[in-house]
């Protein structure tokens, strides 16, 4: 199956000899979600620019729908929507009319009609004849998103499109990219938040120092590098671990109502069957039994710790 | 698809340029016209009355090409170099970095709308002569042929002083330090034939001279330099300047650091 972008041998160094991208291969499906993941200045804004034309790459290809972004641009940008990072508007122009304007660069006629339904979509119809300078920095962030949908693209890029917003805010942009998934949008967001990958993405890719570390289905990944926590609750208070279980990896929560124990969903043996049975042969009575999943920002951890570990080994 | 030149793109920077000139249409068209009333009240009356004529013509209407060209000038520079500065001091420039339109369709977006608004302001001013002065034009075909092709010229050097600029300050820089001591000292309100014959032999190195000597020609049928030089010197610096913003597009200077 080939993809609706696909990346091939992406390469960047700039002319300072800083190598922002060495090598990135990478297919993106049509209508899929993918979240590109990695600390500041790790690549991710760089891959997104070279895609959309605002920096040129030193080496590689990229294909946007079959149009190569070098030679065939035109055509491959048509495809494209970008939500760049900083709000940038012109803040005496129209809501509506700074939507149009974007329109017509990617070269489509009017339609009033389309045009009304983004905004509605993106609760800004009530804003339409709003001066940008009097929004507030969500409206303003969904103007951008207006924009970015106003030629109907194929493919949007959300650069970190919640950099710097609350949680509500945060919510709310969540729940627009899920409008768009089911619109038939392919969604390429960049975040260093990871419980937004966690939440929206289909898959998620790693960038770090210029290097794409790894794609994967965003459960696959969670459960592969995913560490679980079982939380087990006690009838009665222990005043400290019996020394039998001393060897086990346990500790005492909650004033020793609660017994805390990490295990690694990749083991062979989590090793839960075995402490169950251990409490109950020392006369431990359970009361409940809880797990909770680490989330991805504990996973990117591991995954940044181990390859750097393995460029220094 | 149409994958030629994007004609909507032209026509959404043409007119979003065009509809900030009409935000403002007030001082966009009262200044000029005002300070234009001004220099008739200042060079034809008070000054002309002393001059009487140049080379037959009424100094009052021998100042209009020269005034005319003294707002086309400064308005093409400012408007282009504003137009094209503002989107890189707002961050939206990325808008015409990422949409499907290339170096043609900026300039012509960009630079077309500084130039109408320019002849624009610029008909507004003959206009308003016609109240002060005796006026008739002997080449109107001509007289709009060299405001076009001054408008055009002059709003692709604003167009590459936007691109240039950094800075607020550096875009006021050179329209106050380059173009209006040239417009001043090419024959704006005298002829260069007045002038001493080493002086005369300066001015002749100044670009906007051939401009304005066109221009007046048209109006009159008198020149300081034969018409087809003042042609060929508008061509090549549209020549010029279209060569500098394809570089510029090309390689990114200043536009993609």
């Amino acid at each position: 199956m080939t993809g609706i972008i696909e990346i091939d041998h992406l390469s960047k160094q700039y002319g300072s000899g800083t190598k922002a991208l060495s090598d990135v291969s990478l297919t993106i499906n049509e209508g899929e979600i993918i979240a590109l993941l990695g600390p500041n200045g790790a690549g991710k804004t760089t891959l997104i620019s070279i895609i959309c034309g605002l920096v040129v790459p030193t080496g590689g290809t990229v294909r946007v729908g079959g149009h190569d972004i070098r030679t065939d641009w035109r055509a491959a940008r048509r495809m494209i929507g970008l939500v760049p990072q900083e709000i940038a508007l012109e803040p005496f122009e129209k809501v509506i009319n700074s939507v149009r304007f974007t329109r017509g660069l990617y070269g489509e006629g009017p339609d009033d009609a389309y045009i009304e339904q983004v905004l509605r979509s993106l609760a800004l119809w009530d804003k339409r004849d709003a001066a940008t300078k009097e929004l507030s920095g969500g409206m303003k962030r969904r103007v951008l998103i207006a924009k970015a949908l106003a030629h109907r693209p194929k493919v949007l890029f959300l650069d970190e499109p919640t950099a710097g917003v609350d949680v509500a805010l945060r919510r709310e942009m969540w729940q627009v990219v899920e409008q768009l998934r089911r619109d038939g949008v392919t969604i390429i967001l960049t975040t260093h938040y990871l419980e937004e990958a966690e939440e929206m993405a289909d898959r998620v890719g790693v960038i770090n120092h210029g290097q794409l570390l790894l794609v994967k289905p965003t459960a696959e990944l969670m459960d592969e590098f995913g560490k679980k926590t079982l939380t087990i609750e006690l009838d009665e208070p222990l005043p400290e671990i019996p020394a039998a279980l001393a060897d086990r990896d346990l500790s005492l929560t909650e004033g020793g109502k609660a017994l805390r124990y990490d295990y690694d969903t990749r083991a062979e043996r989590t090793g839960i069957a075995r402490l169950l049975g251990d409490l109950a042969a020392h006369g431990i009575t359970v009361r409940d039994v809880s797990t909770r999943q680490s989330n991805l920002e504990e996973v990117f951890m591991t995954l940044v710790t181990e390859t750097q570990d393995e460029v220094t080994a | 698809m149409n994958m030629g030149v994007n004609w909507p793109g032209i026509w959404a920077i043409f007119h979003h340029e065009m509809m900030r000139f009409f935000r403002t249409i007030m001082q966009s068209l009262l200044s000029p016209v005002l300070s234009t009333m001004l220099y008739f009240v200042v060079f034809g009356a008070a000054i002309g009355g002393r001059i009487q004529s140049v080379e037959g013509v009424a100094y009052g209407a021998f100042i209009v090409p020269g005034l005319m060209m003294l707002t086309v000038l400064q308005q093409a520079v400012s408007n282009a170099s504003f137009g094209i500065y503002f989107p890189k001091f707002s961050g939206t420039i990325y808008e015409y970095l990422v949409s499907p339109v290339g170096w043609i369709e900026v300039t012509l977006g960009f630079v077309g709308a500084a130039a109408a608004k320019a002849m624009l302001i610029a008909m507004m001013i003959l206009l308003t002569s016609f109240f002060f002065v005796d006026l008739h034009i002997l080449h109107p075909f001509w007289m709009l042929g060299f405001l076009f092709l001054t408008s055009v010229g002059f709003s692709l050097l604003g167009f590459i002083i936007g691109l240039w600029a950094k800075s607020f300050e550096q875009l006021q820089l050179v329209p106050m330090m380059v173009i209006m001591p040239l417009v001043f000292l090419g024959g704006a309100f005298y002829s260069a034939n007045m002038l001493p014959p080493f002086w005369e032999a300066v001015a002749k190195l100044n670009p906007v001279l051939y401009l304005i000597s066109g221009f007046r020609w048209a109006f009159f049928g008198m020149a300081d330099v034969p018409v087809g030089v003042s042609l060929l010197a508008v061509g090549v610096m549209i020549a010029i300047c279209l060569g500098i913003i394809r570089w510029i597009f090309a390689t990114g200077w200043r536009l993609r650091e």
